[in-house]
């Protein structure tokens, strides 16, 4: 394991073209995000917090500056290697889910599997592993449902076996609670904490401040700028990292 | 992701919607369906004339009258007489046997049973060895019946039954019925034969040439010119000599004509001949059935393209899920392609079950003679396989270009 940060952003700038106009979506963004740490990003919309998630999700091209993802420069990668990045290095929880409606609980948790070139695992083993990361959200018995029979809180779950089930560097949570009620928001919050605890690397956005207090620090976007870092008190050092 | 992966992804997601895929795979199914049917009809069809032909006599030679242009203020020119017949046979020694007809119908009669517009056969003796037809009972026609114009008759099977009923009510041997003008004295009935070539062979009174000329269509002038005959059958006494013998008789009958060859009044032709002249009215038939085939195959994959158009269109999110979570364009359009291939696959198999199922229907039904060719259900299904990924990669391609994060947002 290389002792570089999960993340290192310098400089990161991203320019849209609405027609005429050219839209500064983020106007030069430096951010440092140390291995086992969870952070918080916080600001109102149009602070550019979707456009700086996108980016360090890899689901888009910044307009100029660097991004390091686990030492790696993956700014100017092409579309292949950026899903490849997605596939082995990140692991999504979105606001609404995202899991593959028509499809099983653990098929859903599969899926990143499936499109891993370097995943050669036999089909049982892969069913196997996927069975264990939903008994490991506290879903073994729900393996077989579809999403639609599901409450929002088990889909949240099932979303974070499959975020998980490649091993990523860094867990990417946009809104994890935002379509939840607050019971089933305090057991997601309690499974981030612990995948933390265990010294995985999370990084979430959301515009609640007490959901944003299970973060070590809150970094706070304002048009496109850091406008704040917030520590919360918590302090990184003390966490275990046996996953490490 | 792995070739099998792809399959099952692509298979899942039919099975996800099957009333839509089933209809998709409708016009697909018809199509190939149709090219099966059309060409097991027309197989069957060609099937059944060869063998009609084939029945028509061995190693047969046909020398038929040409169309004459006939010129204003003279008699008809050329055609065939009876003569040609027995110069050909005296000096062609190639030739094993010969039949000559002159045919015309007529009113027959027996106690009180009358039949109508019965065709009356003017021959040969040589008729049932050239033709392949055997006499049941009595005798045919004799040479002794030509030279004296006896006026005998030997009836169809099937004729016989009506004039005489059943089996066994009463003998037709020796009994005189009543043709046209003339009391023939029946000596002999034909063994069942069937329709050759379009003519009930059943039903039909054979009479000595000699007696068709005489007594039912003489002619001002037969003294002249001899006896004019539609057709005259040479058998050839193996195959081997057949071309050799059409090469003499061609050559006999413009001497005695007085024709080029190049302006023959006749035309020499083989079974083969026939066969050919069949199989190219057959074969035009079947290019225009397969014009017909392959329209509606295109329609199917237009109605393929449509569907993944849309199916895209609508799994917008569900693609972007799959790049968030790392599928490449390559996964994406693999997918769809598999998709769209496995529709028009599954589309042709169903195809060619409805098509064997329907050629064996209208072969029922339809009483008509249908063989499914093989190789009709390889060049159906082949064409399904390609239209499945000719009309499937506009819409795979359109999905694989998709921006993920487009697509997440997609409702």
């Amino acid at each position: 394991m290389s002792a570089a940060p999960a993340i290192e952003i310098t400089g990161l700038t991203k320019v849209y073209q609405v027609g005429e106009v050219e839209v500064h979506a983020l106007g030069g963004i430096d951010l440092c995000i140390q291995r086992g740490e969870f952070v918080a990003i916080m600001g109102p919309s149009g602070s550019g917090k979707s456009t700086l998630m996108n980016i360090i999700g890899c689901l888009d091209h910044p307009t100029a500056g660097s991004y390091r993802l686990d030492g790696q420069d993956v700014s100017a990668l092409d579309r292949i290697a950026l899903a490849r990045i997605r596939n082995r290095r990140i692991g999504f929880v979105f606001q609404s889910f995202n899991l593959l409606s028509r499809t099983s609980a653990l098929k859903n948790v599969m899926l990143p599997m499936i499109y891993d070139p370097h995943n050669r695992l036999p089909r049982g083993e892969r069913l196997a592993q996927a069975a264990a990361a939903l008994e490991a959200v506290g879903l073994g018995d729900r393996m077989a449902h579809v999403p639609a029979e599901l409450s929002g809180g088990q889909r949240q779950r099932v979303a974070i076996a499959r975020a998980l089930i490649n091993d990523p560097v860094i867990v990417l949570a946009d809104e994890p609670t935002g379509n939840l009620d607050t019971h089933s928001g305090q057991e997601i919050m309690a499974i981030l904490d612990e995948l933390n605890a265990r010294g995985r690397t999370i990084v979430m956005v959301t515009h609640e401040a007490e959901i944003a207090a299970h973060a070590h620090r809150t970094i706070h976007l304002r048009d496109g700028l850091v406008e704040a870092v917030v520590p919360n008190g918590r302090d990184l050092q003390e966490a275990p990292r046996e996953a490490l | 992701m792995k070739l099998s992966e792809t399959l099952a992804v692509a298979w899942e997601g039919l099975l996800t919607n099957k009333l839509r895929a089933l209809l998709t795979m409708l016009g697909v199914i018809i199509g190939v369906a149709a090219v099966i049917i059309m060409m097991a009809v027309s197989a069957g069809t060609e099937a059944t004339i060869a063998e009609q032909i084939n029945s028509l006599g061995a190693n047969l030679i046909f020398v038929n009258s040409a169309m004459m242009r006939m010129t204003p203020g003279q008699p008809q020119q050329g055609g065939l007489v009876y003569d040609d017949a027995e110069a050909i046979v005296d000096s062609v020694a190639t030739v094993a046997g010969f039949a000559v007809e002159q045919q015309t119908s007529a009113t027959v009669k027996y106690g009180n049973v009358s039949l109508d517009s019965i065709t009356l056969l003017g021959t040969t003796p040589d008729f049932p060895s050239v033709r392949d037809v055997a006499v049941a009972s009595g005798r045919f026609v004799n040479q002794t019946d030509l030279d004296r114009t006896a006026r005998v008759a030997v009836l169809g099977a099937s004729l016989a039954k009506e004039l005489f009923g059943a089996a066994g009510a009463a003998d037709p041997i020796g009994a005189r019925i009543t043709v046209g003008t003339e009391k023939l004295t029946v000596v002999g009935v034909m063994a069942p034969k069937g329709t050759v070539a379009g003519q009930d062979w059943d039903a039909r009174v054979y009479t000595p040439i000699t007696v068709v000329f005489a007594k039912y269509l003489p002619s001002r002038f037969s003294a002249m010119m001899g006896n004019s005959v539609r057709t005259i059958y040479l058998q050839a006494a193996s195959p081997e000599v057949i071309d050799d013998t059409i090469l003499q008789v061609k050559l006999l009958l413009a001497r005695r004509h007085g024709v080029s060859l190049d302006a023959a009044d006749f035309t020499v032709q083989t079974q083969q001949d026939i066969i050919s002249t069949q199989e190219a009215t057959t074969e035009a038939f079947r290019n225009l059935l397969g014009w017909v085939a392959g329209v509606s195959l295109i329609v199917g994959g237009i109605g393929i393209m449509n569907i993944m158009i849309a199916s895209v269109t609508e799994r917008t999110r569900e693609i972007g899920i799959r790049q968030a979570v790392g599928a490449t364009e390559t996964d994406i359009r693999l997918q769809f392609l598999a998709e769209a291939l496995m529709l028009s696959l599954v589309g042709g198999l169903l195809g060619a079950l409805a098509g064997v199922a329907g050629s064996w229907v209208f072969a029922r039904l339809g009483d008509m003679r249908t063989v499914v060719a093989p190789g009709s259900i390889a060049l159906a299904f082949g064409s399904a396989a390609l239209i499945g990924v000719f009309f499937g990669y506009y819409p795979a391609n359109r999905a694989a270009q998709l921006d993920p994060i487009e697509s997440l947002r997609h409702e």
